[in-house]
């Protein structure tokens, strides 16, 4: 199934324009990401265990829940064409062009065969997925991050998109969305990689200084680097159920203070609970959550 | 072997000093040992990475209360974050620099055992970025240029620290430093490791010393996350690409301040000098600039730090 019939199987609802969507970001749609995580998620039998209430579901239940757990409501890790899909106004959803060569500034002589083989296998140029569309009818810049590729970790090309991504929202008035999903800053590209964490810090601040509003939507795992830069600036900060969330890795911590976490400790109750996230949002309101913030900001104050 | 170096030369100093102490000075002896001396010291040019990454941490090695007590005058100590806490591993206030009042912050380790626990060895929480921010913020009130000194292992991964936020106070740095309307230099001294140095960084001029280092992470974290093994931390430093060259030919930094052969701790007074020439000339460079101006040309730095690698077709 290639990303032009995803978001074309249903007519538009009434209401607005389903703008025309482009070429598909991927190279091949046969190695489309959904299809790929639907084949490595699934058994043989097509279906698939819960890892944390142990239960089997059918794969068409699963997708009916949003990939969410029916029994436990356990947040099965999604690609992000698929949050993409469950997200936008279907047809409206139109991806950025912020093509960013490869870059090797350690020179490491796997690092591109690695990046090649994930670009097949994700159907991702990076991981950061960056594009526009309509949200109950408001339009936004929305970026999705995958843990799906390089453990999501922000190079060069993750800090050049979501900056680019920033920059466009402001050019052209709209209001930025963006799913954190990364272990941090990516080791390969060494320094340059926690240059990035500057550069999209600096992109986030510009936009906010000139009246932008950018919604953070926290999943499993924010961590690191990205933690410590764009994920944690917005002007609302939202979380899906248990994710973890921190700066320092759990078991980094817990060889630093030698003793075992508490339990629920880095999960998005956790910050909740310590006011770093407005609200958590399960997967199947997450759409209806983010259309009332927007139709909240869609007219300015007086 | 550097490490066999230092030691000996340590050595040598302290024989020269007991020497000159006595009655009857021992010139020939001492003429000896300064030539031993002397040539251990000209065995340090072109260190390895490893190398740099010892010296960057050598316990001699300049610390920020001396930088700013030799380079600075009139030093005001500032304190806490106003919202609970203060955090020692963060060191700053208000200082005269050449006739003009500066805001001059950093990173402390402390000088011995009970100093360096209470400055947690360099490692910032949340409380500590908190207070940098806060005097920058009023550095930039009052119009003061601004000097950060560098020089962690890295931002403190403890439990209160992520229980008050370690990740939000450095993002907020970041973003917050990016749009200082007054110059920001940063001198990175010693070691200079992830987020929790950068968080200190984001300068309109960003300066190392020859012989100090700058990365993603420590070259510890590095071989534990490449090989499970922290133990092979030299191996690390010589895939990372953390010292002063490297950086400067990745142009993520300005300039090198050059070092005594065979470091800092050799000859502290000739770096005090030497960073101080090398911060007068910058702030002079940037006396003309407007606020808005200076702003600007510290996010365009920023912006296209990665130019060399960056090709983008945009939309």
């Amino acid at each position: 199934m290639s990303l032009k019939t995803l978001f074309k199987k249903e007519p538009a609802p009434a209401g607005y324009e389903p703008a025309t969507y482009p070429a598909p970001a991927v190279d091949n749609p046969e190695t489309n990401t959904a299809e790929a995580d639907e084949k490595k998620e699934e058994h043989a039998d097509s279906s698939t265990v819960c890892p944390k209430c142990k239960q089997t579901f059918e794969k068409s239940v699963l997708r009916e829940s949003f990939n969410v757990c029916p029994a436990c409501g356990y947040h099965f890790v999604i690609s992000a064409e698929r949050r993409v899909r469950y997200l936008v106004d279907q047809g409206s959803f139109k991806p950025l062009k912020c093509k960013v060569a490869f870059a090797n500034p350690l020179e490491n002589p796997e690092y591109e065969s690695k990046i090649t083989s994930l670009q097949e296998k994700t159907g991702l140029e990076e991981a950061v997925y960056t594009g526009v569309g309509k949200i109950e009818g408001h339009e936004a810049v929305i970026g999705v991050m995958s843990s799906k590729f390089l453990m999501g970790s922000m190079g060069i090309a993750v800090g050049e998109k979501v900056t680019n991504a920033f920059e466009y929202a402001e050019k052209k008035k709209l209001p930025v969305i963006l799913f954190t999903a990364s272990g941090g800053a990516r080791m390969q590209e060494g320094i340059l990689s926690l240059m990035q964490m500057a550069k999209t810090s600096a992109a986030v601040e510009r936009f906010s200084k000139n009246g932008g509003l950018y919604i953070s939507v926290l999943t499993h795992p924010t961590t690191g680097g990205v933690t410590a830069s764009f994920a944690t600036l917005g002007d609302i900060t939202l979380a899906e159920p248990e994710a973890l969330i921190g700066f320092a890795g759990p078991r980094v911590i817990e060889q630093t203070i030698g003793q075992k976490l508490p339990e629920g400790f880095q999960r998005s109750e956790f910050l909740m609970e310590h006011g770093f996230v407005d609200q958590i949002v399960p997967r199947d309101k997450m759409r209806e959550t983010l259309g009332h913030i927007l139709r909240l900001h869609s007219k300015r104050g007086k | 072997m550097v490490k066999e170096i230092d030691e000996r030369i340590q050595e040598i100093d302290n024989e020269i000093e007991n020497m000159q102490k006595e009655e009857i000075v021992d010139e020939a002896q001492i003429y000896v040992l300064k030539r031993e001396r002397h040539d251990l010291i000209k065995m340090c040019k072109n260190l390895s990475p490893h190398v740099k990454v010892y010296l960057a941490r050598h316990k001699k090695r300049p610390k920020i209360t001396e930088y700013v007590e030799n380079i600075f005058s009139d030093f005001f100590e500032q304190r806490g974050d106003d919202l609970g806490k203060e955090d020692a591993s963060i060191y700053g206030g208000i200082a005269m620099f050449h006739g003009r009042p500066v805001t001059v912050l950093g990173h402390r380790k402390g000088t011995d055992l009970a100093e360096n626990m209470k400055c947690n060895f360099g490692m910032p929480g949340p409380e500590g970025y908190r207070k940098a921010l806060r005097l920058m913020k009023q550095a930039e009130k009052f119009g003061r240029p601004i000097i950060t000194f560098i020089d962690t292992p890295g931002a403190y991964p403890g439990l209160e620290a992520e229980m008050y936020g370690q990740g939000t106070a450095i993002a907020n740095n970041l973003a917050k430093m990016s749009d200082l309307k007054v110059p920001v230099i940063a001198i990175v001294t010693g070691e200079g490791s992830s987020g929790g140095a950068l968080a200190i960084g984001v300068a309109n001029t960003v300066l190392m010393l020859e012989n100090s280092v700058y990365s993603i992470l420590s070259p510890e974290g590095y071989a534990s996350i490449l090989w499970k093994d922290a133990t092979r931390s030299d191996e690390a430093c010589e895939l990372m690409k953390l010292t002063a060259q490297d950086l400067l030919s990745f142009r993520v930094i300005d300039a090198i301040i050059p070092e005594p052969v065979g470091g800092a701790h050799l000859n502290p007074k000739a770096v005090f000098k030497t960073v101080d020439k090398y911060i007068k000339h910058e702030l002079d460079r940037y006396a003309k600039a407007g606020p808005e101006e200076i702003a600007k040309l510290r996010y365009k730095k920023f912006r296209n730090i990665d130019s060399e690698f960056l090709k983008v077709a945009q939309w």
